[in-house]
């Protein structure tokens, strides 16, 4: 009996508290409807493969950040549709100075940041000396790496007096100078960056403290982001997804969908199966493995148009690979093409240099080195080393657009390069921080995968990266190419830039300190439903034209 | 009683410091740098050394060590190197979504491996006992993360039935309040979204609480089994008690003490199968977001979350101590 008794006590006692819990919370629930009701309006949900860091993208270097900030913001140069090409934005047009060290912006009219604040000349001004003052402790790599690494220096600190940026000055309400210390060729290009996109200077003000001990966290970074895009920031649920709403005063093409979701699936696969499922509208950075079956189930899968470079490096502080023939027997031994269809998306281009060819100096002249495993052998048996053993360095678990399957490229790689009598020792370690650490940090490896995707349309940002001065990765020291490549970035204009950069592919395809791959194409998967996504090779995707249903 | 628990309490201060000496050690001693992490391929070696600098990665171990308790001591848990949250803002917004997940497996495991291995054992070597028994082997070896794939190629892409990403469908304007979902839904009367984060529920709970499920049931009829051949229980049925009563009153309680260690050993257990499950279903709680900051070598979200886990399975231990004495009048606890 007494058992019997507190068994009604308690199951009294659980349907008091539902009913006390039921309706002891106010809904928080707006009254503009829900789903997607049909075409136009609805939301759209989208997944990328992490979190944004924070919401104010001149702090940031990451694709989610700027994946949500070029729906709220806009810089002065956009880019072409479906192109990684510079084109006028918040800008209508620009002239530069003969010098290379000024140039003039008009203004788009009547456009209006979120916050009702005009944009003009002087909110442009605004931002360029925001970036030029930003205090010491945001000038490292983790907070304004792209204004540091593109305008070298600031107005305080270790950098100071050796940026390049002189002035901004408001010439009219819709015109505005910015004065250069030196040439910078890749202006333009850079401009088009969401980490130098155009903020409110009223909203900075009053919710952004660039002094703050930790700007990832201040207000205007986490709930006030404010710029003129087509999209207005609605809230940060932390973990679960980003809210932005329709800019319905945008000046452009106003969205067709009421609500943004931005949503963060960190595994590839788990990525590929919520679009099948229809859990979210769309996804970036679809594993190869995942298209055949969302193809099957009527997905649609776009390829990205390639914007990225996947190699072969070697190391030539390790024997054998400081011996040229050696690093030729190898680029002898691979068949891209294969490598391609083995482990790479469909739509990936073969490399013939560190470049798209979409780059500026690019060049269809470069010596190539053709398929033929018996040429490889020969050049080995000159060199010495036929049935050496090689460490071969490759990440696991990790999928970058350049290189979404590690292991299936090392696998096919390796196969070619015992196919001419290499022995190959792999060692794989975990992206990051090991294998990073591992290939860029240290001299302890050999042949290695690696690769890089381009931020915006300039050639340094592919060969400089690389090969711009001495690096653990690469372990060469040839001054000729290194000066040449700083006498490339410090040229005024892109036409004086290409003989340059031409022959700077030229002369690494000779010296041929790592092997180019291809260029495999990132691919993104939506549902049968959407319409009107325009992919961008720099990711410049904004979703004003996206339909859902 | 109180005494019992204060003592215990009191033990755990000595437990937690060794234990954070233990973390911070650990920590530092994994292979490759946060800095190199955070900057990833772009780091440079000015911008590692910024970055050390300025989260002190440079200083002497010990006088790093001394930092952190410093800073403990006041509460401060430090922040993320990575998204810069502090520690303990992010694990209380986190730690609801890990709960609501884990409680359900829990419960699952529980409601079904109680009833189950009770069954078995008051049926040996039929075949369903031999059925249920071969069947919990099978959920003991599976690992979580095959299940898990397996639940979702089954339910999601086969039969396209259950939700295999997110904790709530993402179109669902759902006010949250306590960040456990489900009881959101009932506070605020919004079924849909009660109901919508129930169905998203489903394929995680059942991948995290398969293990325990299964352990459960072999617990429960071993002791059970033991429990039959007893005297007291022959003696009970022997003088004409209800068979019901035998059950409940003789078996079942004296051999639910087994058993309820199991349970608390596997609530904490919980917590590492969460770092799996948690990952591959995208369910933001702390499992997934401890599985990114080892990938991030985030110093203090490690130290942080672990030291937080360690004192959470503490206290279910010492409940689980505690529920001895309301079980077995005899284990009175001292």
């Amino acid at each position: 009996m007494r058992s019997k008794g507190r068994m009604r006590l308690a199951t009294a006692g659980l349907a008091a508290a539902a009913l006390v819990l039921a309706g002891c919370a106010e809904s928080e629930r707006s009254d503009d409807g829900e789903g997607n009701e049909g075409a136009g309006g609805g939301t759209f949900v989208f997944a990328g493969a992490a979190e944004p860091e924070l919401l104010d993208p001149a702090f940031a270097s990451d694709g989610e950040t700027f994946r949500v900030a070029r729906q709220i913001f806009e810089g002065l140069v956009g880019t072409e549709p479906g192109t990684p090409d510079p084109a006028p934005l918040l800008a209508e047009s620009w002239e530069n100075s003969e010098d290379g060290l000024e140039y003039t912006f008009q203004l788009r009219e009547g456009v209006k940041f979120h916050d009702g604040t005009d944009f003009d000349a002087e909110a442009v001004c605004a931002n360029f000396d925001r970036w030029y003052n930003f205090p010491e402790s945001v000038q490292s790599d983790d907070f304004a790496y792209y204004y540091g690494k593109l305008f070298r220096g600031f107005a305080t600190g270790e950098k100071k007096g050796k940026g390049i940026y002189d002035a901004c000055e408001a010439s009219g309400d819709l015109e505005a100078t910015i004065r250069l210390n030196e040439p910078f060729a890749g202006f333009i290009a850079a401009l088009s960056l969401p980490a130098l996109s155009m903020q409110s200077p009223t909203a900075l003000e009053k919710y952004q403290d660039d002094a703050a001990p930790n700007v990832n966290t201040t207000e205007y970074s986490t709930a006030h982001p404010t710029g003129t895009g087509p999209f207005v920031f609605d809230s940060w649920d932390r973990g679960n997804r980003v809210t932005l709403k329709r800019n319905d005063d945008y000046w452009g093409e106003v969205a067709k969908v009421d609500t943004v979701q931005v949503v963060a699936i960190s595994d590839p696969a788990a990525r590929a199966t919520a679009v099948q499922n229809g859990d979210v509208d769309g996804a970036d950075l679809i594993g190869p493995a995942d298209i055949p079956g969302l193809e099957d189930a009527g997905m649609q899968v776009i390829p990205r148009d390639p914007f990225t470079v996947l190699y072969l490096g070697m190391n030539q502080k390790q024997k054998p690979f400081d011996d040229i023939k050696v690093r030729q027997a190898i680029a002898h031994a691979i068949d891209k093409e294969a490598v391609a269809a083995a482990s790479l998306p469909e739509g990936t281009e073969i490399a013939t240099q560190f470049m798209p060819q979409s780059v500026n100096g690019w060049n269809d002249e470069v010596t190539e080195y053709e398929y033929d495993p018996d040429r490889a052998k020969q050049l080995l048996e000159e060199a010495g080393v036929a049935g050496t053993t090689v460490e071969f360095n490759y990440p696991t678990g990790v999928s970058r657009p350049y290189m979404p399957a590690p292991e299936d490229t090392f696998n096919v790689l390796r196969s070619q390069l015992e196919a001419v009598g290499l022995k190959v020792k792999p060692v794989a370690d975990v992206w990051t921080p090991d294998y990073l650490d591992k290939v860029t940090g240290s001299a302890d490896h050999g042949l290695h995968l690696l690769g890089w995707t381009g931020d915006y349309n300039d050639s340094d940002n592919f060969v400089g990266v690389f090969f711009g001065g001495e690096t653990d990765e690469f372990g060469f020291t040839n001054q000729e190419l290194f000066d040449k490549l700083t006498e490339a970035r410090g040229v005024p204009t892109l036409e004086e830039q290409t003989p340059l950069y031409e022959e700077i592919n030229a002369d690494v395809m000779e010296f041929l300190p790592a092997v180019p791959l291809a260029h495999p194409a990132p691919s993104l998967a939506f549902g049968a439903d959407v319409e009107g996504y325009q992919q961008s090779p720099v990711n410049d995707e904004v979703w004003n034209q996206v339909t859902v249903g | 009683m109180l005494r019992f628990v204060l003592r215990r309490l009191a033990l755990m201060v000595p437990v937690l410091v060794g234990l954070s000496i233990l973390l911070f050690a650990w920590v530092r001693a994994l292979p490759g740098d946060p800095a190199r992490a955070l900057l990833g391929q772009r780091a440079t070696p000015e911008g590692i050394a910024r970055v050390n600098e300025l989260y002190g990665f440079e200083e002497p171990l010990l006088q790093q060590y001394l930092t952190y308790v410093k800073a403990l001591l006041t509460g401060d848990f430090g922040r993320s190197i990575k998204t810069g949250q502090p520690v303990v803002e992010s694990f209380i917004e986190k730690f609801p979504g890990t709960v609501e997940l884990g409680l359900t497996a829990l419960l699952l495991a529980v409601v079904v491996g109680v009833p189950l291995g009770y069954y078995a054992a008051r049926h040996q070597g039929r075949t369903l006992d031999t059925f249920i028994v071969s069947g919990s082997l099978v959920g003991v070896v599976t690992p979580v993360f095959f299940l898990a794939i397996l639940l979702k190629l089954v339910f999601a892409d086969w039969l396209d039935v259950l939700p295999t990403s997110l904790r709530q469908d993402a179109r669902m304007d759902a006010t949250h309040i306590t960040n456990f979902y489900v009881l959101d839904g009932i506070m605020t009367q919004e079924w849909d979204a009660a109901w919508n984060a129930a169905v998203h529920l489903v394929l995680p709970a059942v991948a995290l609480g398969t293990i325990p499920l299964a352990i459960i049931v072999r617990i429960t009829r071993a002791a059970v089994a033991d429990v039959l051949n007893e005297d007291y229980v022959r003696t009970a049925a022997s003088k004409g008690l209800a068979s019901q009563v035998v059950s409940r009153r003789h078996v079942l309680r004296n051999a639910l003490l087994p058993v309820v260690t199991t349970i608390g050993l596997q609530a904490g257990l919980l917590f590492s199968g969460a770092v799996l499950t948690e990952t591959v279903f995208a369910w933001n709680g702390i499992g997934k977001y401890l599985f990114e900051a080892i990938g991030q070598r985030d110093y203090p979200v490690l130290q942080g979350y672990i030291l937080f886990i360690a004192v959470i399975y503490a206290l279910i231990n010492l409940a689980v101590d505690v529920a001895y004495g309301v079980i077995d009048p005899r284990v009175r606890v001292q």
